[in-house]
């Protein structure tokens, strides 16, 4: 088992590394140049030169991965060329939203989704429960940005019950702070269930189908016990992979609701990033992601391994 | 079901009470559309960096007022030798930076010298290119001698790229702005919101706020709805021109629609053929109609232009029925240009809204003579590359928002390509020229040459949008620079 | 499978219907529509559904049911090049895999892993940011994202048939892992693929989707129902109506496409019912 945990480790750091290559490559050539966006039309050469120069620009190609990368090693980011502050720091900001909005958002995912799931496997085959399945498929079926345009349009332009977009800060006070991230988890959330509750059902029946539950079945125990009692601990596993996977997904996943709400959060800052060639600060939010999927999936991995020994043979 | 609605209604109105009742009669939050890079205006040319700083926080030896005046603003004032080269400029005592750093002449002449020098990042560094040498006198007397008269070296000192800074704070300024202003730098939350308040130790005039908010809401839709609950008191600079009838005919609000410096063109490039031929930009110009492009892009703001001058300016000359809308006209340059079936081509547009809304309704409007453009939106820093700096372009939408900007067409190199003796001479007499008189038929010259040659299509003059809480009072009504001056602005009781 | 057996499962009667008449109005689009789709008209905007424009029409006066008409061509173009070049590439690497096992396989995964880990929307904003935004990239930056699916997809269910008695005993007779694979394997992963193929062909709808309304799909005067919904956002207290229509279409075109992969995968393997 521990020789299976280092190996794959040691793989997922040989696909982070990867990734920081491909990252800064790509970078490399956007066109494209932040110094001379700074300054602007009226801008003369040499003060562009001599912005490049104060940016480090004018460094060649791998002296600047290389720096790069000997930076994220020590947990140095980087300074911004546009904020000139630390690109940790700018991420730490808005990590302060991404990631409450990404855990309200499963969090309220969860919730819709285990109770349907679970309803719709109870009573398969019946018209509840596949009305309850049929919402799950339109669910899945809606954008989150459109979603998020009919909750602003219902619940922020005609009632006022809630901001519109915008984040006033955790500084102005929990409550208000709460509310503006109100409809954005709900647009990322619901899909989310709905893809949730398919699984959940889908899981469930496939236990339910298993010789144990019917054995449990054939001792006296009924439906609903058993449903609770043996068949749910064991759909667990596969649910709770996909919460792993869905929690990394949302946490990148933020980036168009996010534009949608006007939200300072992981996403806003890297498309504003991308847009101001701030590609120092794209590429530490990048690797930040990336690096948050890979850990995902290797603690997914490992958790399987555990569970199911025959999968270490195999990767 | 009834009592759910009540319960609905009930969390309703007490939401809006909290947000509405006890507005504190000193605070106010301003909407702004785009959050700025840093905050030290002598190292960006990005107009957000002066929608905040400017006379707020930083001061220059002058100041434009709201009318687009020359003010004294840290000089109280200065004498011009009479061969017209040398100012001396009288400044302010017992100013200090907002550190407490005492301001002296010294720190004129490190802010001028800086902004000039070899290590310059300057944005605007070709405003200071007429200054020979910068002498203290004293403290409180400095001499600043030029290679050449010049007609706008006041106005010049004015901007906000030569505000006076601290050799002590220099450094520092894009993430702690340190100023002489009424206002000092407070809080950054980056991604929403900048804070100033009032500096209590101020050497003129106090503010009339203690606190004001800069929040930034770049989405139209969102800027609606933040004035509407209150969250923001004033939008200087709306960005929704859909929603602005909304607010004319609300009584809570107060809509005031001004000028600014914006002047809004079809760009050509004038030396790539077809549009080396003047009949074919002829042509172009003709087959635009402003009315339906202002009206579809701009929900009806905005003054259309047929030259490339401010409509408010006194030297201003009405040229667009010289270009007027007319289709048969242009199908008919075309032919006459060679091209009776037209030619394909490419319109690359920015991001904002009245270039990609705009580029849409004129990609529309072309097709009707013939010419198939392909629309290629770019980011501002691949347009500042492309189109900009290196003229790979055929046709692009811009607004050039800086202030007496009529020589840009003079400029050899700039991306129209447009190379007009005739035009340069212009230029250079009007830089010569003092008489007022004299100044203005040579502007107006100027005016009738550009809507001959058309190098670019010259469409409509940017609206100044400002929505407000009608108790509002001394936010600037037009947008001479772009500059939102809170020193005089409050509140109504 | 049957026909019978097919027409009696109700998600793929309703999803074949579904999305047949998506299919119809694309096609009906290249000869018809109640007005051409670059027309505008600036004094008839953000006119409600009546009985000139049934629809509505939009910001510039565009009849709206043109629009949404003519962009179902790019929606659909969009997502079925990408998942053709997520299936051309991706079905070959993870049948070489499964078929070669060892070290090929191990680099072959994680490199699926490397593109997998790459926030999908991110990398195409990157990919636009090089290359412009465009129809064209659109679809590449879809297509990579679908490789690393369908390769993972035909390994695993490849793998799983290399274990079975038919493919080891042709093995047993000399034949090489290329031909079984392409006696053996290939026909029977079929039915998975093509429930795949539906699968992600609807994701591919929502991905152009969100690409155009970050301004990074087809650009005008293409119609793109993602670019409609975004440029319907400013004016949603205006005119509520151009921000419905679009957004009806692409719930009801996954929708369909969904419904006809559930479908399709019921009726052809009934284990995973």
């Amino acid at each position: 088992m521990l020789t299976y945990a280092t190996k794959r480790a040691l793989i997922a750091i040989l696909t982070l590394l990867a990734a920081s290559l491909v990252v800064f490559a790509m970078l490399e050539i956007v066109p494209g140049d932040p110094a001379r966006l700074m300054l602007g039309m009226n801008a003369t050469e040499d003060a562009v030169h001599n912005l490049q120069e104060q940016m480090g620009l004018n460094q060649p190609l791998a002296i600047r991965y290389f720096s790069w990368l000997g930076g994220l090693l020590t947990g140095d980011l980087g300074k911004s060329y546009t904020y000139s502050v630390p690109v940790f720091d700018l991420i730490k900001e808005r990590v302060a939203v991404s990631l409450p909005l990404a855990v309200i958002s499963l969090a309220l995912s969860t919730l819709i989704a285990l109770p349907v799931g679970i309803f719709a496997a109870s009573k398969r085959g019946k018209f509840s429960g596949t009305l309850a399945m049929g919402v799950a498929q339109v669910g899945v079926a809606i954008p989150n940005f459109w979603f998020a345009l009919l909750l602003v349009y219902l619940f922020a332009v005609t009632l006022r019950l809630v901001p519109a977009g915008g984040f006033p800060g955790w500084g102005a006070g929990f409550g208000v702070s709460l509310k503006s991230l109100i409809l954005p988890s709900i647009a990322l959330a619901l899909p989310q269930a709905a893809i949730l509750a398919r699984v959940t059902r889908s899981a469930l029946l496939e236990v339910l189908g298993e010789d144990y539950i019917r054995t449990a079945r054939a001792k006296g125990l009924s439906r609903r016990q058993v449903l609770y009692r043996h068949a749910l601990r064991n759909a667990l596993i596969p649910v709770l992979t996909i919460l792993g996977l869905q929690f990394a997904f949302l946490l990148a996943g933020t980036i168009i609701i996010e534009n949608v709400f006007y939200l300072p959060g992981l996403g806003r800052l890297v498309f504003q990033a991308i847009t101001q060639r701030d590609l120092i600060v794209v590429e530490g939010v990048v690797m930040l992601l990336i690096a948050t999927l890979i850990l995902v999936n290797l603690l997914v991995d490992l958790s399987y391994a555990i569970v199911d020994p025959r999968l270490r043979g195999r990767s | 079901m009834k009592s759910w609605k009540l319960a609905i209604a009930g969390v309703a109105i007490s939401l809006v009470m909290s947000s509405a009742s006890f507005a504190a009669k000193t605070n106010l939050v301003l909407g702004i559309v785009l959050e700025p890079p840093h905050l030290d205006p002598t190292a960006g040319a990005a107009a957000a960096i002066d929608e905040i700083v400017y006379a707020n926080i930083f001061e220059g030896l002058t100041r434009i007022g709201p009318k687009g005046n020359v003010l004294p603003a840290l000089a109280e004032s200065w004498t011009q030798s009479d061969d017209g080269k040398v100012y001396t400029f009288k400044l302010h005592k017992d100013v200090k930076f907002h550190d407490g750093t005492a301001f002296d002449a010294d720190d004129v002449k490190f802010s001028l010298d800086r902004a000039r020098g070899d290590k310059s990042t300057n944005a605007q560094k070709g405003l200071f290119s007429a200054i020979d040498t910068v002498n203290v006198v004293d403290p409180l007397t400095v001499k600043v001698a030029l290679k050449q008269p010049s007609g706008d070296f006041l106005y010049n000192m004015g901007w906000g790229d030569a505000v006076i800074v601290a050799p002590e704070s220099a450094g520092t300024n894009k993430d702690k702005p340190v100023g002489t202003g009424p206002f000092k730098f407070d809080s950054w939350a980056k991604g929403s919101q900048i804070v100033i308040a009032k500096n209590a130790d101020y050497w003129g005039k106090p503010a009339l706020l203690d606190k004001a908010t800069f929040r930034v809401i770049p989405d139209p839709a969102a800027a609606t709805a933040a004035l509407l609950a209150g969250d923001v008191q004033a939008f200087p600079v709306f960005p929704s021109y859909e929603t602005i009838p909304q607010f004319q005919v609300d009584p809570r609000f107060k809509v005031v629609i001004g000028t600014t410096e914006g002047e809004t063109v079809l760009g050509m490039n004038n030396k790539k053929p077809p549009f080396d031929n003047p009949k074919v930009r002829q042509a172009i110009t003709h087959a635009i109609d402003r009315k339906s492009l202002i009206d579809g892009a701009m929900f009806g703001f905005g003054t259309p232009i047929g030259s490339f001058f401010p409509p408010h300016h006194p030297a201003y000359v009405d040229l667009t029925a010289e270009t007027a809308y007319d289709p048969e006209l242009a199908k008919k340059l075309m032919a006459e240009a060679g091209h009776p079936d037209g030619f394909k081509t490419t319109l690359k547009l920015p991001p904002p809204t009245y270039a990609r809304r705009g580029g849409e309704i004129i990609a529309a409007e072309l097709r009707e003579i013939g010419i198939d453009a392909e629309i290629i939106p770019v980011e501002w820093a691949q347009w500042l590359d492309q189109v900009f700096k290196n003229k790979d372009y055929a046709m692009t939408i811009v607004s050039h928002t800086e202030p007496n900007d009529l020589n840009i067409f003079s400029r050899d190199d700039y991306y129209f390509n447009y190379d007009s003796t005739a035009f340069k001479e212009l230029i250079k007499q009007i830089d010569v020229t003092s008489d007022g008189a004299e100044r203005t038929e040579l502007y107006q010259q100027a005016q009738k040459l550009l809507a001959k040659d058309v190098p670019a299509a010259f469409l409509f003059q940017l609206p100044k949008t400002g929505v407000w809480d009608a108790k509002i009072e001394g936010l600037w009504e037009n947008g001479p620079i772009q500059a939102n001056d809170l020193t005089s602005v409050k509140w109504l009781d | 499978m049957s026909i019978g057996n097919a027409l009696a499962n109700r998600s793929f009667c309703v999803g074949l219907i579904v999305t047949s008449l998506i299919a119809l109005v694309a096609l009906v689009s290249f000869v018809w529509t109640p007005y051409p789709v670059g027309a505008l008209d600036i004094a008839g905007k953000l006119k409600p559904p009546s009985a000139a424009h049934w629809l509505g029409t939009d910001h510039f006066g565009r009849d709206i049911l043109s629009m949404i008409m003519v962009g179902s061509r790019n929606s659909i173009a969009v997502a079925s090049v990408s998942v053709a070049i997520g299936a051309g590439i991706g079905v070959p690497l993870g049948l070489w895999g499964a078929a070669t096992g060892g070290f090929v396989d191990e680099v072959l995964m994680r490199l699926n892993d490397l593109v997998f880990a790459f926030p999908a929307l991110l990398s195409a904003v990157m990919i636009t940011a090089v290359f412009g935004p465009g129809a064209i990239n659109a679809i590449i930056a879809i297509g990579i994202f679908n490789v690393p699916v369908f390769a993972r997809v035909a390994r695993a269910a490849a793998l799983s048939l290399w274990s079975r008695e038919f493919v080891i005993a042709a093995g047993a007779i000399g034949k090489s892992p290329a031909r079984i694979t392409r006696d053996h394997i290939l026909p029977n992963l079929a039915s998975l693929l093509i429930v795949q193929a539906t699968i992600q062909f609807s994701l591919g709808i929502l991905a152009e989707a969100g690409l155009s309304y970050v301004g990074l799909g087809s650009q005008p005067p293409m119609p793109s129902w993602g670019r409609m919904l975004f440029e319907a956002q400013t004016m949603i207290g205006l005119a509520p109506h151009i921000a419905l229509f679009p957004g009806l279409a692409i719930v009801i075109t996954v929708l369909g496409f969904n419904l006809l992969g559930d479908g399709l995968r019921d009726v052809l393997d009934p284990k995973f019912q």
